[in-house]
Formats: C-alpha cells, sequence, structure tokens
C-alpha cells in the first residue's frame, strides 16, 4: 500500500482522541485500530483505503514517531526504492534510495519565519466601509502588489 | 455527553451569516480577507456578522497545495499588465474566457504573492549578477523582498519558482489566525445547499455531516462561499490499482463545488471544457521546470522534437495555431500524432538538457542544478520520485516518458469549467442593456455583472478557485486571491440583507434523512447477504464510482478512445448516466469514511453528467489535444465562439444548455503577430 505503518514505530499517538496522521490526512486514508480487531496490531494506525492514496506525505511528515513510510504504487514501480523525509521546522531533509542502491540526500528551506509567528493583521491598516464595493483588497494599499494597468488596454471601458 | 452512534446521529444546527464551504487557497484567502472586513463592518456599522468555515479535512494539508508546490504560476510582477495576463488566459483556453475575470484577477494577484512572503514562504530570488538564490540563501544575501523590488527566479512569464513544501501550512496559519479557531470547524463534509423557502433563486443554508463524530450540521446562511475544488477520478484513471491515488490533480477534489451549485441552480459555463495535462508518465511530476528552466525537450522515442515536425497541424486552428505559444490543448494534438502514429513513447530529453546546462557550469552549480531539479517533484509531487527510485532514473543519465493524463476537471489551473459569475463593474464589461442569444432562461442575469462581485446566479451564493468558469490559469495565488474578492462582496451582501432571515426549504430532519441513506439503506440490508459489497439492494460507493468511470472513458472521450466521443457515443452515454444516477440512490455507507465517498461519488456522477451534456450541446471539437468530437471534428469560430452555459433542475433532475455570447475587452490580435515577447 502507498503509506505503510510500521509496528515498531507506531504508538497510536499514545491513546490521544486523534492520531497525528489521522488529524493530517487530506483524503480522510488513516485510521487507528484501537483493538487491534482489523489489523491485528492494537492501537496502531492503517491506511484503510490505499488506493486512495496521493502519496503527498502529509501523514508521513507529521508524523511524530516517524512511523509512517511510503511503499510507492506497486501497480507501476518495482520495488526496493524509497523516499523518506525528515521535516523540520524551517528546512526538509531527503534521502532517497534507489533500488540499484544509489543515495542522494537534500536538504530545502521551508520556512523563513518561524512556526506560528504570523500576525495577521498586526501591521495592516483597517479597511473603511466606504471602499468594500471598489476592486482591490484591504492590504492593497501597503503591500505593493495592485498592478493598475494600461488604460488603453481596456478597449471597451467608457 | 451525547448519546449518538452511527445509526443514530445527532443533527445539529446553526445560524450564521455567512458560510466558507472548503480549506485551500480560495477559502483561506476568504478567511483572510473576510475577518478583517468583519472587523471594520462591526466597528463601522455596529454589525457583528456570525462566520464560519467548515472544511472536510485539515486546513494545514487540505485543497490542491497539500502537497506543497515548487512555483507559483501566477505573478504578474511591474513589468507586465493585467491585460497581458487575461490575454494569455484567453490564448491557452481557445479565445473563450471571460476577461473581465481574468483581468481582476490579474491586476490584484500580486498582493496576495507579496503577502505570502511576508509570512515565510522562501521565494528565489536572482541577485545583481544573474545567480539564483533558493528562498532562504536570499534572505542571508540580504536580497529585497519582492514587495521592495526583489527579482524572482522566473521559470516562465508567469511563473516564480519558490521553496513549496510548507506553502499551505504557512497560507492556512494565516488564515486560521486571521478567523479565528472558534470559526472554524474541520473534518466537516457539506453534501447539499439548501435554497431559501420563499425565493427559490436563493441560497439559505447548508447540510452537511461530520465524519469523526455522528452529527449532521445543518447551517443557516445569507451568504455562502463555496470553493471546494475541482473534480477528478471522474474518468478511469490510467493506473487502476494502487496508482489509481496517483491523479495529477488531487484525489480528494470530487467535483463537490460543481454538483452542489448546480443542484442549487446555479448557472454553470463552460463545463465542456477540462484538463488533460501532458506530463511525466504515471507519477504526473512537473514538466513546468523541465520545459521553461532547464530547457529540456520533448521528442517522439525516435528523437524527433514533435512541436517542429507537427508544427503544419496548427494551421488546422486558426487563428488559435498561429499565437506565439499555443494553447496547452494544442501541444497535446501535436504529441498524439505522434503517439497515435505509433512513434511512441513519447520522451522529456533530461540528459541533453542537463548536458547542455553543465557545459557553461562549476561542478558546485551542477550539484545545485541537480538539486533543483528533485526539488521540483519533491516539493509538489514525491510519487514521481518514488518512480524514478523504483526505476533507477537519474534524470542526467535517463530520459523519463511523458503521457497525457485522464482528464480533470477545474477552473484554477489550466481549465475554465465552473459556474457563472458576477464580474468586476469597472472594466467595460457588456451590461444588461446589451444583447443576449435567445435561449438563455428567463430568470438569469443579463450582462456580466449583477451587483456583487463572484456571486452566482443563486443569490447569496458565491465562490472562487475551481469554481469560477470561464477564467482559468489563477493556480494558488490567483485562487487565493479570488476569494478575498468573493469575501468582501460577501460581507457587502451581508450588510445589505442584514434584516433578512434565510428559511430552509426543507426540514432539518429531512435533509438529515437524506444524507444519512447510504447508512440506513447499509444497516437495513447488510444481513441479507454473507459477503458485505455483493447485495442487491445497495451499491458501494467504489463500485459506483469505477461504473462512471467507464461510461467517462469509454464514451465520453477518455484515454481508452484517444480522447474521441461522437454525438452516438454521447447518446449511450447519455442514457448510462442517468441509470447511474438512479442507483446512486442506492449507495452504502458502512462507516463515516463511506459516507463520505458516498456522496463525493454523488457530485462525481453530477460533474461528469454536466460534462457530458455540454460536450453534447457545443458542436464543434473546441479544445483539439484535450477531446474531439470526431463528428465536428473542427472548431467552428462562426457558430461557436460564445459560451456555453446550463443550468439543472434538481427536482426534473433535466439540464438545460444555452449559448452565451462572447465578448473581447481586450484586445486578442496582438496574441497572433509574429515574435510577441516570450
Amino acid at each position: 500500500m502507498p503509506t505503510f505503518v510500521r509496528t515498531d514505530k507506531c504508538d497510536g499517538c499514545k491513546g490521544q482522541d486523534k492520531t497525528a496522521c489521522m488529524y493530517i490526512c487530506p483524503h480522510d486514508l488513516m485510521a487507528l485500530d484501537r483493538d487491534g480487531s482489523v489489523t491485528g496490531h492494537a492501537m496502531k494506525a492503517w491506511n484503510q483505503e490505499p488506493e486512495q492514496c496521493w502519496e503527498c506525505y502529509s501523514c508521513v511528515k507529521i508524523c511524530p514517531q516517524n512511523a509512517i513510510e511510503v511503499r510507492h504504487y506497486a501497480d507501476i514501480v518495482p520495488l526496493g526504492g524509497s523516499v523518506q523525509p525528515l521535516r523540520g521546522s524551517d528546512s526538509i531533509m531527503w534521502t532517497i534510495k534507489f533500488r540499484n542502491g544509489t543515495l542522494k540526500r537534500f536538504k530545502f528551506p521551508t520556512r523563513t519565519t518561524s512556526e506560528g509567528s504570523i500576525d495577521a493583521f498586526g501591521n495592516k491598516p483597517m479597511p473603511k466601509m466606504a471602499d468594500i464595493a471598489r476592486t482591490g483588497t484591504f492590504t492593497s494599499s501597503m503591500m505593493g502588489g495592485f498592478r493598475a494597468g494600461k488604460p488603453e488596454e481596456l478597449i471597451r471601458r467608457k | 455527553m451525547s448519546a449518538e452512534t452511527f445509526g443514530n446521529p445527532r443533527i445539529i444546527q446553526e445560524e450564521l451569516d455567512i458560510l466558507l464551504i472548503g480549506g485551500g487557497m480560495a477559502c483561506c484567502g476568504a478567511a483572510f480577507e473576510i475577518a478583517r472586513w468583519a472587523e471594520a463592518a462591526k466597528a463601522e456599522t455596529g454589525v457583528d456578522l456570525k462566520i464560519k468555515l467548515v472544511d472536510k479535512a485539515a486546513m494545514d494539508r487540505s485543497g490542491a497545495v497539500a502537497q506543497g508546490l515548487s512555483a507559483i504560476n501566477t505573478y504578474i510582477g511591474p513589468d507586465m499588465d493585467p491585460a497581458d495576463y487575461a490575454r494569455m488566459v484567453s490564448n491557452d483556453l481557445m479565445g473563450i474566457t471571460r476577461d473581465d475575470l481574468a483581468y481582476d484577477l490579474g491586476r490584484n494577484v500580486d498582493d496576495s504573492v507579496h503577502l505570502f512572503e511576508e509570512w515565510g514562504l522562501p521565494i528565489w530570488k536572482t541577485d545583481a549578477d544573474g545567480v539564483r538564490h533558493d528562498g532562504a540563501e536570499a534572505i542571508k544575501e540580504g536580497l529585497p523582498l519582492l514587495k521592495d523590488g526583489g527579482k524572482p527566479v522566473r521559470s516562465g512569464k508567469w511563473q516564480i519558482m519558490i521553496n513549496g513544501e510548507s506553502y499551505k501550512t504557512i497560507v492556512a496559519e494565516a488564515a486560521k489566525k486571521a478567523l479565528g479557531m472558534d470559526r472554524i470547524e474541520e473534518r466537516i463534509f457539506i453534501v447539499k445547499l439548501v435554497n431559501d423557502k420563499n425565493d427559490p433563486s436563493r441560497i439559505a443554508g447548508a447540510v452537511g455531516f461530520s465524519v469523526r463524530t455522528n452529527t449532521i450540521h445543518v447551517y443557516k446562511a445569507k451568504a455562502i462561499l463555496l470553493a471546494a475544488g475541482g473534480c477528478v477520478n471522474l474518468f478511469r484513471p490510467r493506473s487502476v490499482g494502487e496508482g489509481s491515488g496517483r491523479a495529477w490533480y488531487p484525489v480528494w477534489n470530487a467535483g463537490s463545488t460543481y454538483a452542489m451549485a448546480a443542484e442549487a441552480g446555479a448557472e454553470m459555463t463552460m463545463m465542456e471544457n477540462r484538463f488533460v495535462p501532458a506530463r511525466f508518465k504515471d507519477g504526473y511530476g512537473p514538466v513546468g521546470a523541465w520545459f521553461l528552466l532547464f530547457k529540456a525537450k520533448a521528442t517522439n522515442a525516435y528523437g524527433e522534437d514533435y512541436m517542429v515536425k507537427n508544427k503544419a497541424l496548427l494551421d488546422d486552428y486558426p487563428p488559435y495555431g498561429q499565437a506565439a505559444v499555443p494553447a496547452s490543448c494544442l501541444r497535446n494534438h501535436l504529441m498524439l500524432k505522434e503517439m497515435k502514429e505509433g512513434r511512441g513513447p513519447i520522451y522529456m530529453d533530461t540528459v541533453s538538457a542537463l548536458a547542455k546546462l553543465r557545459e557553461s557550469l562549476s561542478p558546485k552549480e551542477v550539484k545545485h542544478l541537480e538539486s533543483e531539479a528533485w526539488e521540483d517533484f519533491l516539493d509538489m509531487c514525491i510519487g514521481q520520485c518514488g518512480i524514478w527510485v523504483g526505476e533507477n532514473i537519474e534524470p542526467e543519465k535517463k530520459n523519463s516518458e511523458l503521457m497525457p493524463t485522464e482528464p480533470y476537471l477545474l477552473g484554477s489551473h489550466s481549465g475554465c469549467c465552473g459556474i457563472w459569475v458576477s464580474g468586476p463593474e469597472d472594466l467595460g464589461a457588456p451590461t444588461a442593456e446589451e444583447g443576449e442569444y435567445d435561449g438563455v432562461p428567463a430568470h438569469l442575469p443579463r450582462g456580466w455583472n449583477w451587483g456583487y462581485r463572484s456571486m452566482t446566479t443563486v443569490k447569496g451564493l458565491f465562490t472562487a478557485g475551481d469554481g469560477v468558469g470561464a477564467s482559468g490559469h489563477k493556480f494558488s495565488s490567483g485562487s487565493h486571491t479570488e476569494g478575498r474578492l468573493a469575501s468582501k462582496a460577501m460581507v457587502k451582501f451581508a450588510l445589505d440583507n442584514k434584516d433578512w432571515k434565510p428559511e430552509l426549504d426543507t426540514a432539518p430532519e429531512q435533509l438529515a434523512e437524506e444524507i444519512y441513506k447510504p447508512v440506513r439503506t447499509f444497516l437495513e440490508h447488510k444481513d441479507y447477504t454473507t459477503a458485505i459489497d455483493i447485495n442487491p439492494h445497495y451499491i458501494s460507493p467504489k463500485m459506483l464510482q469505477m461504473r462512471l468511470q467507464k461510461i467517462m472513458d469509454e464514451y465520453v472521450a477518455g484515454v481508452a478512445t484517444y480522447y474521441n466521443t461522437n454525438d452516438k457515443m454521447l447518446a449511450v452515454a447519455e442514457e448510462k448516466l442517468e441509470m447511474l444516477k438512479e442507483d446512486a440512490g442506492k449507495m452504502r455507507a458502512k462507516d463515516l469514511h463511506e459516507l463520505l465517498r458516498a456522496w463525493e461519488n454523488y457530485h462525481r456522477i453530477i460533474t461528469a453528467e454536466a460534462h457530458m451534456k455540454h460536450i453534447q450541446f457545443r458542436e464543434e471539437s473546441r479544445y483539439p489535444g484535450f477531446y474531439y468530437r470526431t463528428d465536428k471534428n473542427f472548431v467552428d469560430e462562426e457558430n461557436w465562439h460564445c459560451f456555453v452555459n446550463s443550468v439543472y433542475d434538481k427536482t426534473t433532475h433535466k439540464w438545460t444548455c444555452f449559448k452565451r455570447k462572447h465578448v473581447d475587452l481586450v484586445d486578442k490580435s496582438k496574441l497572433f503577430k509574429a515574435a510577441a515577447p516570450h
């Protein structure tokens, strides 16, 4: 199956009401098998619909135990390779292993501010209701992104 | 503690002023903008608008940008004009787009991109020596922000490169902070919209359920933003095993935007349009950087550049074939000729491209280049890396196959299907006084503006991103911007209607029973047979989906027929889809997860039906390379240079298709002069 959960690492997020992977999966694929009645492994997560997995890695990146990996689509991909990330607060490290054993490592930045630091409106103006029907956003006046355009380009405007 | 169970859910009712449905780029933009205008409204008018956002997933990783992106595809910059952007959109979509919508997005979109950078999205920059730096390095080097004149790395005329693994989490953080978590509820899947009891042309609410708790949620609202993405997996995918999840566009885009809007009576537009991206085979990894940044060529199996070799085919489609950059569909058309005549596989010549770049680079720069090439996939399509490692493909040593995918329906990428919306007033768009084709139903507005930006033809129902039709090429940044533009208009609408009280046309208990029917069906019949999936009283959502995909693939121009269909095949599809729609009444749901799938697939069926009806109505082949009507295998500018729009009647379950006049607001002839700078 596309994502798989390692039995030796998953701790079911210690029995909280939801696991990290269940919380994050955009397609509602990850489930927690509380009593082991489905998978034979109590208190561990599993991918309940692998053929719907986009391999987006959201669960892989968020898992606090690094318990989730990906065995790429078996109906397409030869076995033996792996692509595994380690996501930090400002960058992500990738370890890439080819079927023939070739190894590559890459590190890319992910964010230039610290997580949780966004101040949505802190330095932003308060809009005036008189402007609500005008084009533009409440930050148009300060973000330098409004492109007024040459009037002569609008061939029907009176 | 409540005692709700799977068989006995609890109904929760809420009264709101504004409901936002979705959590992707469009709704994140809306959340950010609306919170500030609501604050201003409260301060100036004393009206405290009650607002809520519901997402079927978790906002940090929901929507099309969940995985991340390696580029922002719409950034105008200081040197281009919104009119240039509107022209490009029109050209890529074979001339039939709304210039008012594209232009308005073009003049506003950079504002969102500048915010993304401020929030922490790393954006690549070029320094004074022309050397490119990733987004973190650019800051260390002291290069200015885009807002302050920083030079982005252009991977195309409109695209800029980013380190976008965390793109969505960053944008979601700003949205969540702006709106506040007390006004956001995740894992609520909205199944249908509800019209007003006293005015059926008006929206009054929506109903859905929690995928986590046994609760059904009924919302009343004056204004609703429906921005729940495009439609994926309505056609049989090329991979039908585990790989069926490896769609190019996100597999969780289920057509909910189109289906719910249509059922609420909203006028749809250009639902015949589709997107068939030519991408790296099986993984559907992005090709943009390979073509534009690394200057790679695509060839047939014998090394011939089919864009050069088959150039004469473009002459069959004047004037679009004469554009400086041929439309995406026409590029597919030239590729398909090679495939159909047996000169496949098609390859991206990564080996020659990288070898050529290496000639002028130092070893350190070569290493950097390799890393950039891998990041392009790792930021947005990790599955493609999975294929490369499994098949031992190192791009400097081995070329990779390209393949056109199964069709997708969307309005934000290189596609323009969606909902007909009210546009801006100041761009010279057609007014209600100007003429329109006969056949436009009398209850629908004339002209391109009816009061509130981004409002559909259903009063109070707004849309953005993949929902807004007849535009396209918005991508992530443009969808965010569209959400912002719509949300302002929604605040105005809510204030203008502050004394009006929505009344649902159906009682909450009845709505709850309707959406819970697949569960009831399952519980009632499950013990009739010994095999849970084989039961004459119900159909599993999975089989319903496979039947839909088979019909669409074989009769409505899927990959099985090389994207060919005709009037006869469409007639067969029409009949089969009607029976499929009837059988959707027998969907089963054995748990909440399957109830989610059941209604997603119902949304896919309605969307697919709209697609089929529009292709049937438009008696030409407007998008050669995306689909061909072999009985009308030409572009007919005289009769079909127009929008095809439709309305759906939810009581009779019938579609009515009609033409709307197309008007240019910017001069398109500039596209077809030789040597336009690209």
